[in-house]
């Protein structure tokens, strides 16, 4: 049975369904690209009369009196809800960042077999855990412990919630971490061990600067998750508007107050927009962080 | 040569150090965590039973169970999944088969990570402002399941596109030279070998919608509720927001109560995790080429 | 001896299957294969050799415009398939269904040995089971692999050794009905003595499809081809009869050298 040359030209049902689905898929792919634009959207909608408005710049930055729901004078400076986010997140960073470092480093180049798989499993485990039962670990477990361990009338603030977030952030950090450190070719170790060089001098001289990239991202990604934690940080901070001197200081993170006052705020107040414009900075910021995480892991590709 | 033994020795020795440090820090990583796991486990274990699964909270949480919550939480996971599960696995299609390496391609990738990367509660303020607000659904499951599919969405784009990526290229130039459109390709032999990768993909957002607090509390979750959701446009109790609730906002709580809800909250999600684990540890020893 | 003259126009006898004139491939700016021009005869096995990185593969792939599929590869001169200017047809599909194609490292893909072979037949819309039977029989057996499988055909086509493999994916090529078959160094992971039987089915199958092989084996060549093409650095050095290529009666001292085993 020949077929004629023409029947090449007819395009059948399988012709038009293919054409189809990648225009679906194509869709959904872009979806993604919708949805972040449409985050911005909408929560700037909510929020632009004030930004343009009401709001003071100065004010937002340097003032660190929040009084959003003063009869008479309402205020909205921002800057302890700023300085308790970075002091949470800054301790937890220097909780996280040395230990899931290292521990990358040990399941990446120094576990073998079974225990590395082992600990891989236990630490995706521990990243999976919710902010609200971290939050419940904060007050139920923590908060007595800082109190008996350190003689303080109340355990809940800086000390409590960036241990919490410098837990919860690790894993995180540690499974990219050790992405970075297995991306690191197996060339160059192995060109470094025929010379003669010890594990660990391969680890320092040749994986570590190789991965540094990397590296660099996970700490980002890191910082990134600890800014933008919401129920632990509310549980465990003690939510008290301070520009905290002190690890046993309670503070007020941006993120907790969103959450603690939006419940309150009725929609279309100055309140309720002074909120959503927390949450437009809250968005700016960690889009920037995730922006620089992805160029630092962009360069190791290049590399 | 008993110079450079010597050397041998000191480096030897240098490198044991390094080892063991490391491996204290890995062991400081995750003991605390089993040991706050224990905690829940011994204080909130004898709270747990059948009856306080499906016995209604009453006294604002104070005495009965976690009827409303528990049923809550499937709700808000289910319908989730209806919407994210098909945007994710097209968007992955997209990105694993089809995507050209342009600029485009690259913002998608830099939207995933962003969607992931954007703070919860940055999430619930979109949710209460596009689903709640301008699309009108209320404080509804509807809205709160919008949100946190909106959310967990790069969950399943990435693990689809990683399985997907899995299958050999061989496979659809083989189709393709076959006279196979893309799309035939993709559902013959691509998705078949990939569909296993997806699922593990599908619990691990199953576990993640399920713990999350911050973007439904304010788009369908409510503190106290004393009958079952019947649609989606209700609002809902939630296992999360209800140990938020119990935790910190009800005085007078009795510990077994809130140990309980806290170990049921964890032990879904990290069974659900550890299934996905599991599932893939699984599929690893079954190959098919 | 038949040497393509580039300007002539593309033939029109209708024992042409398939007219090469003027192609060049390239990956990105550097061209792989330059000014190629040839004619295949219907039923013919048209032998291709050259040392490895001579453009061969580029060829053939050009051949079903599955450089389409790739971001780098760009194709410019004309193919035209039974008079066909094969970059004219509107449905790309349809061209590569009838023409088969074997890879140098065989592809079974994970599906059962059965749907491996109905899987083409599928794809063109016969559902029914007892024509879908009788092809996955006939193909087989063509490929002289029905006896090995016939009692296991829910088997996965994917984890059949080297030589079985390779026969499955000329069965795959055959169910597809090709007026083209395009084998591309098939003997590469297959043992001597499946390669005799490969040669000995591909010797029968002229009677009915056009058959162009890429072989990087001299010998293979002179056994089956009956005219072959001398590939070398991206050029066509020249194309005659088969024979007439070994029993040294060509015109270029390259093709000598490399037929005798001097290079490559």
């Amino acid at each position: 049975m020949r077929r004629s040359v023409g029947d090449l030209d007819r395009r059948g049902r399988a012709w038009y369904v293919d054409k189809a689905v990648a225009g679906l898929v194509f869709i959904g792919g872009i979806s993604a690209i919708v949805f972040i634009i449409g985050i911005f959207v909408f929560i700037t909608r909510e929020g632009w009369t004030f930004v343009f408005g009401t709001l003071d710049f100065g004010e937002f930055f340097t003032s660190i009196e929040w009084r959003p729901t003063s009869e008479n004078d309402p205020t909205y400076g921002a800057l302890a809800l700023i300085a308790g986010t970075a002091s949470v997140t800054g301790l937890a960073m220097l909780v996280a960042v040395p230990f899931s470092l290292g521990a990358a480093i040990f399941i990446a180049e120094f576990a073998t077999g079974r225990t590395r798989e082992a600990l891989k499993v236990l630490v995706e485990l521990l990243a999976a855990i919710p902010s609200v039962v971290w939050g419940f670990i904060g007050l139920a477990i923590m908060n007595p412990l800082i109190i008996d361990l350190f003689d303080v009338p109340i355990g809940l603030g800086v000390l409590n919630s960036g241990i919490i977030l410098g837990l919860m952030a690790a894993p995180i950090m540690t499974t990219i971490a050790e992405d970075a450190l297995k991306a690191v070719p197996d060339g160059y170790r192995e060109a470094a061990e025929a010379m003669g060089a010890t594990k660990w001098q391969v680890i320092r001289q040749v994986v570590l600067p190789a991965g540094k990239n990397g590296l660099m991202a996970a700490v980002l990604l890191g910082v990134g998750r600890g800014f933008g934690e919401t129920m632990a940080v509310l549980m465990a901070s003690g939510h008290s508007i301070n520009l905290p001197t002190s690890p046993f200081d309670s503070v007020r993170a941006l993120t907790a107050t969103i959450a603690a006052e939006l419940g309150d705020a009725p929609r279309g107040m100055e309140h309720y927009q002074a909120l959503f414009t927390l949450g437009i900075f809250l968005f700016i910021v960690t889009f920037c962080i995730n922006l620089a995480a992805d160029i630092a892991v962009r360069g190791v590709r290049k590399g | 040569m008993f110079a450079a033994s010597a050397l041998n020795e000191r480096n030897r020795r240098v490198e044991g150090i390094y080892k063991a440090l490391f491996g204290l820090m890995t062991v400081l990583l995750v003991v605390p965590v089993l040991i706050i796991l224990g905690v829940l486990i011994a204080k909130g274990g004898p709270a747990v039973s059948f009856e306080f699964l499906f016995t209604p909270p009453t006294d604002q949480g104070r005495q009965g169970g976690i009827l409303m919550p528990l049923i809550g939480t499937i709700w808000l996971v289910v319908v989730a999944l209806i919407a994210s599960v098909p945007i994710g696995v097209a968007a992955a299609i997209y990105l694993s088969e089809y995507a050209p390496e342009n600029w485009l391609t690259r913002l998608i990738n830099l939207a995933i990570i962003n969607l992931a990367g954007v703070p919860s509660i940055v999430h619930a303020l979109f949710g209460v402002g596009a689903f709640v607000v301008f699309f009108e659904f209320g404080i509804s499951i509807l809205a709160a399941s919008l949100t946190l599919a909106i959310m967990t969405l790069p969950v399943v784009i990435v693990a689809t596109r990683e399985s997907l990526q899995a299958v050999p290229m061989a496979f659809r130039e083989a189709c393709w030279n076959m006279g196979a459109t893309r799309w035939q390709t993709i559902r013959k032999v691509v998705l078949p070998n990939a569909i296993s990768g997806i699922l593990t993909g599908v619990i691990l957002e199953v576990s993640r919608s399920a713990g999350e607090t911050a973007p439904i509390m304010f788009t369908g979750a409510v503190t106290f509720l004393p009958f079952l959701p019947t649609g989606v446009l209700e609002p809902t109790m939630a296992m999360s927001l209800h140990l938020f609730t119990i935790s910190n906002s009800v005085p007078n709580m009795p510990d077994e109560i809130k140990y309980g809800t806290a170990l049921v909250l964890i032990s879904m999600v990290l069974i659900m995790n550890a299934a996905s684990i599991a599932f893939r540890v699984y599929l690893r020893g079954k190959k098919k080429w | 001896m038949v040497t393509p003259d580039p300007t002539a126009a593309p033939s029109a006898t209708s024992d042409v299957k398939l007219s090469v004139r003027n192609l060049t491939i390239s990956y990105g700016e550097e061209a792989i294969l330059r000014d190629v021009s040839l004619d295949v005869r219907e039923h013919e096995i048209f032998g291709i050799i050259g040392p490895a990185g001579s453009g061969k593969t580029s060829f053939l792939r050009s051949l079903n415009r599955m450089d389409e599929v790739s971001d780098t590869m760009s194709v410019e001169g004309s193919v035209l398939f039974s008079g066909r200017d094969i970059h004219e047809v509107r449905n790309v599909y349809n061209l590569r269904q009838r023409i088969g194609v074997v890879f140098p490292l065989p592809v079974g893909l994970p599906l059962t040995i059965y749907e491996n072979v109905a899987l083409s037949p599928r794809l063109r819309g016969i559902r029914d089971k007892s024509t879908l039977d009788e092809t996955v029989e006939r193909c087989l057996t063509r490929a002289a692999l029905w006896d090995e499988v016939k009692d296991r055909l829910d088997a996965l086509g994917s984890l059949l050794s080297g030589g079985q493999q390779q026969r499955l994916t000329i069965a795959r090529a055959l169910s597809q009905d090709p007026e083209l078959l395009l084998l591309d160094e098939f003997s590469i992971a297959v043992d001597p003595v499946t390669t005799m039987r490969i040669e000995d089915v591909l010797r029968d199958l002229k009677q009915e499809v056009t058959i162009i092989m890429v072989t990087n084996l001299v010998q293979q060549a002179r056994r089956l081809a009956d005219r072959t093409a001398f590939f070398l650095n991206g050029k066509l050095v020249e194309v005659g009869e088969t024979e007439e290529l070994f029993t040294g009666s060509v015109q270029d001292q390259r093709t000598r050298d490399y037929v005798e085993g001097r290079f490559g």
